[in-house]
């Protein structure tokens, strides 16, 4: 009687989720290196934990992570808060929301410069959203925040199926 | 039929193109406007008549990164009034949405940190539309001319938020040194890292 009770807890164990409380330092190039796996699509999303509308999509985006969590999807999520908030605002919050994704810590010499790494395009507005798979040559910018439904569908069409 | 799909594709990015980056760069003609001030009176650029010029600022109460830039506005306004280009702040933001920027708020702010140069509300949002400003604080430097005001920078105030940077490069300071002898400016447009203006319904 109690040994199913056991069994059903170890399993549980085993099966937790585990979760990210930290938060790297990381430079564009460095980032670059680790969104270039050719069989994996990556969803970068570039937030501020003084940003408003960033910080009510982020559930939206670990979500993703989530519900895709054995499929080749890495959702990394790049804090631009201000340089000297990485101990007092950036790892506090993410202590507060442990996340599945990755959570790195924009290290950059101006905003400027990393803007215009990142995108062209890129006015400089928070949030901003990265999809990219080298593979599929796919490399598509957003300057704008999401709902579930939508980052969903853009899993959806870009995801990457691996060949048998 | 590849090679006509390209060049569709090519205008829709084009198009696409022009739309996320509309709004005044550099050698634009940059039209005047009527806002109300925190004073409760109505502010025009034609108002001004011995300027030289202009530094439009949208910056807001709610933003950090428009609070870090707070006291370098001020500073503008102090170092180039006299010299002939005041400091022209707009706040762009949906009041209903941002309280903490709303008329009431923007006239306690102003009155608290004794702002020197005018802090006007954009309630239609027209205004931030054409100048294009998609974050706070963006910076717009406007040069008088027989023809109009012409837009000769537009974008960050310098490159160095928390202004740990000794070699940063103050922008607006440099492009209106470069005006004030008689120069066209060095560098004419920069990407303002900011808050997301905060629109009317979105």
């Amino acid at each position: 009687m109690r040994l199913p009770v056991l069994l059903f807890i170890v399993m549980l164990s085993f099966t937790t989720v585990k979760v990210n409380a930290q938060v790297t330092p990381i430079t564009y190039a460095q980032l670059q290196k680790r969104i270039n796996n050719p069989d994996t699509l990556y969803i970068v999303n570039f937030w501020a934990t003084w940003c408003g509308p960033c910080v009510k999509e982020l559930p939206d985006f670990d979500k993703l992570q989530r519900t895709y969590k054995n499929k080749p999807l890495k959702v990394v999520l790049v804090s631009m808060d201000f340089q000297s908030k990485l101990k007092t605002a950036v790892i506090p919050f993410v202590k507060k929301h442990p996340m599945l994704a990755s959570v790195y810590f924009a290290s950059r010499k101006s905003d400027q410069e990393l803007i215009d790494e990142v995108d062209k395009d890129w006015s400089g507005a928070l949030p901003a959203t990265l999809v990219i798979n080298t593979k599929k040559h796919i490399r598509k910018f957003y300057e704008k925040d999401f709902t579930y439904t939508e980052l969903n569908t853009i899993y959806q069409t870009n995801k990457i199926i691996k060949q048998p | 039929m590849k090679k006509f799909l390209f060049l569709m594709l090519t205008a829709v990015s084009a198009v696409a193109f022009k739309t996320a980056d509309g709004g005044y760069k550099a050698g634009d003609m940059a039209a005047d406007f009527k806002l109300k001030n925190v004073t409760g009176k109505m502010v025009s650029l034609a108002d001004y008549s011995t300027a030289k010029g202009f530094i439009v600022v949208f910056t807001c109460n709610h933003c950090p990164v428009a609070q870090a830039y707070e006291k370098r506005i001020m500073a503008l306004d102090a170092k180039y009034a006299a010299k002939g280009y005041p400091v022209i702040a707009i706040s762009p933001n949906d009041p209903v949405a941002e309280p903490v920027d709303s008329y009431a708020n923007m006239q306690k702010r102003a009155a608290e940190r004794k702002y020197t140069f005018p802090y006007l509300i954009d309630e239609t949002q027209n205004i931030t539309r054409a100048f294009g400003a998609q974050a706070t604080p963006t910076a717009y430097i406007l040069q008088k001319t027989d023809k109009g005001l012409v837009v000769q920078y537009a974008g960050a105030i310098d490159n160095d938020q928390e202004q740990a940077n000794p070699a940063r490069t103050k922008y607006v300071e440099n492009a209106v040194d470069d005006l004030l002898a008689n120069k066209k400016p060095a560098v004419s447009g920069s990407k303002a890292f900011g808050c997301r203006i905060v629109w009317k319904n979105s």
